[in-house]
């Protein structure tokens, strides 16, 4: 007898996200919704601020997405996703998961006080940031998830970003909130299980995603997967997960760190640093990789 | 149950006896014994709602929205800086049609860092599409409370119940409290056409194009018309339950009236007495106290201020560049009715906490006859040049 090779799925095929909407080609944002809302489901319950997000959904009377959205200011994510939550309960519907889903601008910038007041009151909503490191929806314009070395529309390549990305989810340690993660779409399966993680944990949950956008970024569409893995192998934006704020569990660490270089090449927004600029960017990556190596060595897990 | 309470306190009680389901504020002087007394009525279970001690005003604002969408019953209280700070999402509240009711106290706003009252921080507010009552007594605080639950939720429009500073917000008087279940048979529960839920999802406020958009605000235009009538209709029912009647305008003695005084707030209350001691001088006046200011109750002063010879409006506030805001309001309401159109004065008081007494009525009445028509723009009662 014949033996039937089957094909084992490491991710559901359920879609909660249809076609026709309104993203760019290669656009990582659109496969972190995806991904994410298989991982929580039906019952869940968006609340999108302004961002590339609030267009990508598509106009009104259309929406590409089978979860209500609310969509809400742009500073008022969680505080919107705090009130929904509240509001539902109040009417019975104790169920459904209130995400709070924003960009790095609405997270970083000027959404960071209503999160902040979110998570220290430890409200139950996960909170989302798909970080595409700039104001993409207004034109590419800076953030402060920027990162060192970056041009956009406000930092011209005479005067390239020159602080470092804020550190965000140090930020979020520091509310002691019950779990967070970063994550990536390059890596669907571990995007997956953290937001199937975050649904089942009680309290205020942070997920920062990761997300390769290759109009703001002058990179090719096709190469937006590639990048997401490069950026964790050279340990740029390394994957892990903290509970309570104290236990740091690194989730991947590369055999072999992997130089910035080739990762800067691919993108327009880095092409005009010159190899001392990328020697100055490698030596604050080391800085953070081994501050996040020590943090997990206190008080965590290596993989 | 009658008690004796302050201001502040009557804004709780209302959105006790409303059954606010979602409560989100931030404390600011002079609105803090609001959220105090709501807190206590929380934790001790007399109200079964979700009280959110959120970071700032806009959050409040923001997560009152986004409960009331959820279906739940929303109230938050707050005072000038902090009515500043939440002006985005007051345009979101009503652009949203999210009937959230919010108590804000009139506080002069800074700088200078003033605590006391006046009317530049809700009136800077009178664009954003909320229904405003300004209330001259505790009582009236307390039942504007609950009719504003009535009346926002069966339009889907925000109201803001405002009273003024210290003048209300920290006086006691008497306040007859009804009972939970008339209260209840007055308001039914909060059942909003459509709701947020993953049963049946949609979108709600995206991306809406110039073919929609112009419809969606025609609507809110055209249900903001169907306030006054709706407060009308509310305000007697509520005279029924409870013998008092919350109407759009108070008028006082305004009948044979030689002037009447346009008022609002506890100035409203003041005039009053000013008007009882110059009829004791032989001055026929009368007061109009406006209390819903949005939307503007055009059919009530077109029929009250006719009546007078002189009409003098009295405006705690004032409009930049412009004139006292009830001053512009009362007379375009009666532009172009060329008979019975008296001519309006118009009078700044009392900003920033400075008294209004009823000897300022007088000295204003006396102005105000003493010329056939005003021959300044606005008069300034008072104040050191
Ligand atoms: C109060 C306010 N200020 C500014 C804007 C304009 N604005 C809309 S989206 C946006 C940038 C969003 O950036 P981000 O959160 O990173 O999301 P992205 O567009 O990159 O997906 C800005 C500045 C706004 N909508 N509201
Ligand atoms: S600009 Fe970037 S984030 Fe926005 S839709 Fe396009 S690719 Fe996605
Ligand atoms: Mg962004």
């Amino acid at each position: 007898m014949k033996k039937e090779k089957t094909m084992k799925l490491s991710l559901p095929t359920d879609e909660l996200m249809s076609s026709g909407h309104l993203a760019c080609q290669g656009c990582a944002a659109t496969l972190a919704m995806r991904y994410v809302l298989k991982a929580l489901g039906q019952k869940t319950a968006l609340c999108i601020p302004a961002c590339c997000w609030s267009v990508i959904d598509g106009p009104f009377p259309y929406s590409s997405l089978d979860v209500p959205i609310f969509h809400c200011a742009f500073e008022t994510a969680a505080s919107s996703a705090s009130g929904l939550k509240a509001g539902l309960e109040m009417v019975g519907d104790t169920e459904t998961t209130v995400v709070a889903w924003a960009g790095d601008g609405g997270t970083f910038d000027i959404g960071i006080q209503a999160l902040s007041g979110a998570a220290e009151r430890n409200d139950d909503i996960i909170y989302i940031c798909y970080d595409n490191e700039a104001y993409m929806n207004t034109g590419i314009q800076r953030s402060s998830a920027t990162p060192l070395g970056a041009w956009t529309t406000t930092t011209p390549v005479k005067h390239f970003k020159n602080r470092p990305k804020k550190d965000i989810d140090a930020i979020m340690a520091a509310h002691r909130i019950p779990y967070q993660a970063t994550a990536n779409t390059s890596y669907p399966e571990d995007l997956y299980k953290k937001a199937k993680k975050a649904k089942d944990i009680k309290g205020t949950r942070f997920l920062h995603i990761y997300a390769p956008c290759p109009t703001g970024w002058k990179s090719r569409p096709e190469d937006s997967i590639k990048l997401g893995r490069m950026v964790v192998q050279n340990c740029i934006f390394p994957l892990y997960e903290v509970e309570d704020g104290e236990k740091y569990t690194l989730n991947i660490k590369p055999r072999e760190k992997k130089p910035i270089n080739d990762y800067f090449r691919l993108q327009g927004r880095f092409r005009h640093l010159k190899d001392e600029d990328l020697k100055l960017i490698q030596e604050e990556v080391d800085r953070n990789w081994e501050r996040l190596l020590k943090k997990v060595e206190i008080g965590g897990q290596q993989p | 149950m009658k008690k004796v309470i302050m201001g502040n306190h009557a804004l709780s009680w209302g959105a006790q006896l409303g059954r606010a389901q979602v409560i989100a504020a931030y404390p600011i002087t002079p609105q803090t014994q609001v959220v105090e007394l709501l807190s206590e009525m929380c934790a001790s279970k007399t109200l079964d709602a979700k009280f959110i001690k959120v970071e700032s005003e806009h959050s409040a604002m923001a997560a009152c929205i986004a409960a009331s969408i959820a279906g739940a019953r929303t109230f938050t209280a707050t005072s000038a800086q902090g009515l500043a700070l939440m002006h985005e999402l007051l345009h979101w509240a009503s652009g949203g049609r999210n009937p959230v009711v919010m108590g804000n106290i009139n506080r002069a706003m800074a700088p200078g860092w003033s605590i006391w009252t006046d009317q530049n921080d809700s009136l800077s507010q009178r664009d954003t599409g909320w229904i405003q009552f300004y209330c001259s007594s505790n009582q009236e605080v307390m039942d504007t409370v609950v009719q504003a639950f009535r009346v926002s939720e069966e339009l889907m429009i925000p109201s803001m119940v405002i009273l003024d500073a210290f003048a209300l917000s920290h006086t006691y008087e008497v306040v007859d409290i009804p009972d939970q279940d008339k209260v209840d048979g007055y308001l039914p529960p909060f059942k909003p056409p459509v709701r947020l839920t993953p049963s049946d999802p949609h979108a709600f406020g995206g991306l809406t194009s110039p073919e929609h958009y112009f419809e969606l605000r025609y609507k809110l235009q055209k249900d903001m018309e169907k306030v006054p009538d709706l407060v009308e209709e509310t305000g007697r029912e509520y005279e029924k339950l409870f013998g008092r009647y919350l109407g759009q305008v108070e008028d006082y003695r305004c009948d044979d009236a030689e002037i009447i005084f346009v008022t609002s707030g506890t100035a409203g209350y003041t005039a009053r007495v000013g008007v009882d001691q110059l009829r004791q001088d032989g001055i026929k006046a009368g007061n109009l106290r406006i209390k819903m200011f949005r939307p503007f109750p055009f059919a009530k002063v077109r029929e009250i201020l006719p009546r007078a010879a002189k009409v003098a409006v009295v405006d705690r506030n004032i409009s930049y560049g412009h004139h006292g805001v009830f001053y512009q309001e009362v007379k375009s309401a009666l532009y172009g009715r060329d008979h019975d159109r008296p001519p309006v004065f118009g009078y700044i008081t009392g900003l920033g906490g400075r008294d209004i007494m009823p000897e300022t009525f007088k000295e204003m009445a006396r102005m105000t006859l003493a010329k056939d028509k005003p021959e300044e723009d606005i008069t300034w009662m008072g104040v050191k040049r």
